[in-house]
């Protein structure tokens, strides 16, 4: 019965942090996927999203800023909407850029991020991190302080996932399919290229400070290396490409597919003696490079093809059904 | 003699678009042959054909016999054809010589012997020889385009609009270059949006419509047909004939 | 004033060189084969701990081995350009940065694996200062300096001396009347790919004779390269070498005592330095000081 528990228990975490993969994914599913920008600094926002509300919920602490406790759904809505404007400022200057240097910028800025959060000891406490940091319904007793986490998770990508759709069939979302496939022609039409990928970015920003600031709940504590940045940035990227770009049900299927791939992967390789179970966290990471190689070469639209816009029957007075297409490189 | 270059009833281009539909051609070794047409008619789509830069939907093309079709540039190349193309067509950031030395690539030899063989067909370039292409005036940077593709002796030397945005004088001199290399033994395929002044240098040409071979004749023949003329050797920007 | 020389300037131009060497790479990449190489940095650490190993079991000085490695590390690359980016090569440039993403992370990850994470040295050894009159200068510091400007001068006249040379600029000025030229553009793809790989292995192992040699080291280069590349206008690889001088001398800079007795700028954001000149290139001049391509 304990054994079973144990799994059960597992299995809430595997949708957990599945779940707050997945609002990481919809929310690069809003850059990369609808919008064709390379956040390669995904780390950076999701850094932001975590400490904001770490530091404002935490209690009063000598070496870091504290004692704000502020509620946990207003420090969620803090932490997106400070993600927002560094993404706004960051995203004002690059955005004209071709995609590869913002990819660079990007990176850059998750690495300043980290800098700030790693130097400015008195605000951070520097590498040493911020710990016991409020978790929604920890009060409640096991196992229900779980699964009330869990279910707030679940609903808060369930509702991310119905805006993102909503926003994808309404004009916005085919103004930005529109603009990814033929830019030329959008401009021609009298698109404002710039303001359109600006929001998409700073709305795709924000999802990404909701997913820290879940994150930092989720795991209590954080630091400026909160899970190797990198590898996470790495890791939600193949999450998208392997579940389908430019497809929110397959950013979802993408998160909880690889994430339970790489936490099971986890768990075989520590049982395997000391020496090796070090190590194979850098074979895990070598594996899913090697898979998402793969998928680029062989599958690059993932598992879910792309879902194109529909046009609404209703206005249109047109039953016929219209065809997914795969999706086509840009 | 076969030609030294044949189009044989070539449907081409880019991807599944088709542009060339079924056009036929052909170029005797020492000719200047022209080819001329409105806007769109498929004009340069003929030279890239040969070269091998789009799909070959149908037909054949043949190089002194021996099929090139949809053979990869480099070694249509190799084979013996050079092509200038109309704009883009020096490496601005080599030097002149530099860009000679490229045109001869391909082979192995010492190219310095043909550099200045090279220079006694174009003066102008012997003294600007280690300036970079780019900074030389239009009609200079298309002496270096040519004579670049004249380094290895190439069979056949395909030029896409040679005076194309060049001044009235430069023309000229550009049509008095053509006729040069082709005295000198070079046979010469020719696109050429001004029509009536190539007409009058070369010994044939055809005239493409929408893809489709429309007239063919000798250069004069060409220039002195009503339908011809009506079509656009008065009817252009050029000045009239 | 030679506090200001010895302690900040010149280890400002060590560092540059550094960057200048990495910075080439990745410009001759960028012109050639179109796209930002996100390996470039990791190369550099592969090629440092192949150098690691080949000391190790020979016994010799870093530099006498390096060219061993220079060879082994282009042989890898080429490999990898074979598997990952070749099937890109008429695909748009978002896909081959995607797959120099992962392989970044692939390359580093399989170090780590065969050589662990612990630091190591390049050279055991304690040097003592060299002194020219008023300057004190570490003889590793020449060495490196003198090495750097030697790399230079032999790419410069592979450049402009050799037929190979000569048909990477000419590919890198314009891809398509290159091939239409006859030029073997897969051949002057591996030609690039081998050059900045080994100058990458240089850069890599005068930064680890400098420091020490660790799995992250070629990364915290990735950066301050690009910006290096990017200021002096990317597709230029002249400009890249000025661009990382500048980068590196401003970097060192920046931490002394220019206003009273604290650092100008905190040692800890160092490496924000180089980000910052980025940022602000791309805003002001985004092809760079030397006029770069027009991207």
């Amino acid at each position: 019965m304990e054994q079973y528990y144990g799994y059960f228990i597992y299995a809430l975490s595997l949708l957990t942090m599945g779940g707050i993969y997945s609002v990481l994914a919809l929310g690069l599913n809003v850059q990369w996927g609808f919008t064709g920008l390379f956040n390669a600094g995904i780390a950076g926002f999701f850094a932001v999203g975590a400490y904001t509300q770490a530091l404002l919920t935490t209690p009063i602490y000598r070496d870091h800023l504290g004692g704000y406790n502020w509620p946990i759904p207003l420090a969620m809505l803090a932490a997106m909407v400070l993600s927002a404007v560094v993404a706004y400022a960051v995203a004002k200057i690059c955005i004209r850029l071709r995609s590869d240097y913002l990819a660079i910028a990007t990176i850059g800025i998750a690495e300043i991020v980290r800098l700030i959060f790693k130097n400015e000891i008195w605000a951070t406490n520097g590498p040493r991190g911020v710990s016991q940091i409020p978790k929604a319904f920890e009060g409640l007793p096991q196992p229900w302080n779980t699964l009330a986490f869990l279910g707030m998770v679940l609903t808060i990508v369930a509702l991310i996932y119905l805006a993102l759709e909503r926003a994808r069939t309404a004009p916005w979302g085919r103004v930005m399919t529109a603009i990814r496939e033929n830019e030329t022609a959008a401009a021609a039409a009298g698109k404002n290229i710039e303001g359109f990928r600006l929001e998409s970015f700073v709305i795709g920003s924000a999802l990404m400070g909701l997913g820290g600031a879940l994150m930092a709940q989720y795991l209590k504590q954080i630091d400026p290396n909160v899970s190797d940045p990198l590898t996470a940035t790495f890791l939600v990227f193949v999450m998208l490409i392997v579940g389908g770009s430019a497809n929110n049900r397959g950013a979802v299927l993408g998160a909880m597919l690889m994430w339970t791939v790489w936490s099971s992967t986890e768990i075989l390789t520590s049982r395997l003696p000391d020496e090796f179970a070090i190590r194979s966290a850098y074979v895990r990471v070598f594996l899913i490079g090697l898979i998402l190689q793969f998928i680029l070469q062989k599958r690059p639209q993932g598992i879910l093809p792309e879902t194109r816009p529909k046009p609404n029957p209703r206005h249109r007075g047109d039953n016929s059904p219209v065809k997914n297409s795969g999706r086509t490189t840009e | 003699m076969s030609a030294m270059l044949e189009l044989d009833a070539v449907s081409a281009g880019y991807g599944e678009t088709e542009i060339l539909h079924g056009i036929n051609l052909h170029v005797d070794r020492g000719e200047i042959v022209v080819i001329v047409g409105p806007n769109g008619a498929g004009k340069s789509t003929a030279m890239k054909a040969v070269f091998g830069l789009l799909n070959i939907i149908a037909g054949e093309i043949r190089l002194a016999g021996e099929a090139i079709t949809n053979t990869p540039p480099r070694e249509v190349v190799m084979k013996g054809v050079a092509y200038v193309p109309q704009s883009a067509n020096v490496f601005v950031s080599l030097t002149v010589e530099e860009n000679l030395e490229m045109g001869a690539y391909v082979s192995a030899e010492n190219p310095a012997a043909r550099i200045e063989e090279i220079f006694e067909l174009f003066p102008p370039l012997r003294e600007k020889r280690r300036q970079p292409a780019g900074s030389l005036s239009g009609g200079q940077r298309q002496m270096v385009a040519m004579s670049k593709a004249l380094m290895l002796h190439p069979k056949i030397l395909l030029l896409d609009e040679p005076t194309a945005g060049l001044s009235p004088k430069y023309r000229g001199e550009i049509f008095q270059i053509v006729q040069n290399i082709n005295a000198a033994g070079a046979t010469i395929l020719m696109v050429e949006q001004n029509a009536k002044q190539a007409l009058n240098i070369a010994h044939r040409g055809y005239v493409l419509v929408d893809g489709e071979n429309r007239h063919t004749g000798t250069g004069q023949a060409l220039i002195a047909d009503q339908e011809v003329a009506r079509m656009f050797l008065g009817a252009t920007a050029e000045r009239p004939a | 004033m030679m506090e200001f020389l010895n302690f900040y300037l010149v280890p400002g131009v060590v560092l540059g060189c550094i960057y200048a060497l990495g910075a080439i790479g990745i410009s001759l990449t960028f012109g050639i084969l179109r796209f930002s190489n996100f390996a470039h940095g990791d190369t550099m650490t592969l090629g440092v701990y192949i150098t690691l190993s080949l000391v190790q079991v020979s016994g010799l000085h870093p530099l006498a081995v390096a060219p061993v490695a220079m060879l082994l590390t282009t042989g890898l690359v080429l490999g990898m350009d074979l598997a990952f980016f070749k099937p890109f090569r008429k695909s748009p440039t978002i896909m081959l940065v995607i797959a120099s993403f992962g392989l970044m992370l692939m390359i580093r990850s399989m170090i780590q694996f065969f050589w662990g994470v612990q630091l190591h040295a390049l050279r055991i050894g304690i040097e003592k200062m060299a002194f020219f009159g008023p300057f004190a200068i570490l003889p590793r510091h020449i060495m490196i300096v003198g090495a750097a400007v030697v790399l230079m001068m032999a790419v410069h006249l592979m450049l402009t001396r050799t037929k190979i040379g000569k048909a990477m600029r000419a590919t890198s000025d314009n891809p398509e009347l290159a091939a239409l030229t006859g030029i073997d553009t897969e051949l002057v793809i591996r030609a690039t790919w081998a050059m900045g790989a080994s100058l990458a292995v240089a850069a890599g192992v005068f930064l680890g004779l400098d420091t020490h040699v660790e799995t992250m080291m070629g990364f915290k280069l990735l950066l301050p390269m690009f910006a290096a590349a990017i200021l002096g206008g990317i597709g230029r690889p002249y400009g890249a070498v000025a661009g990382g001088l500048v980068i590196g001398i401003v970097e060192e800079l920046s931490s002394y005592p220019w206003i009273g007795e604290t650092p100008l700028l905190s040692p800890g954001y160092k490496a924000g330095v180089a980000f910052a000149i980025m940022v602000a290139m791309l805003i002001w001049k985004p092809q760079g000081l030397f006029r770069g391509r027009q991207f």
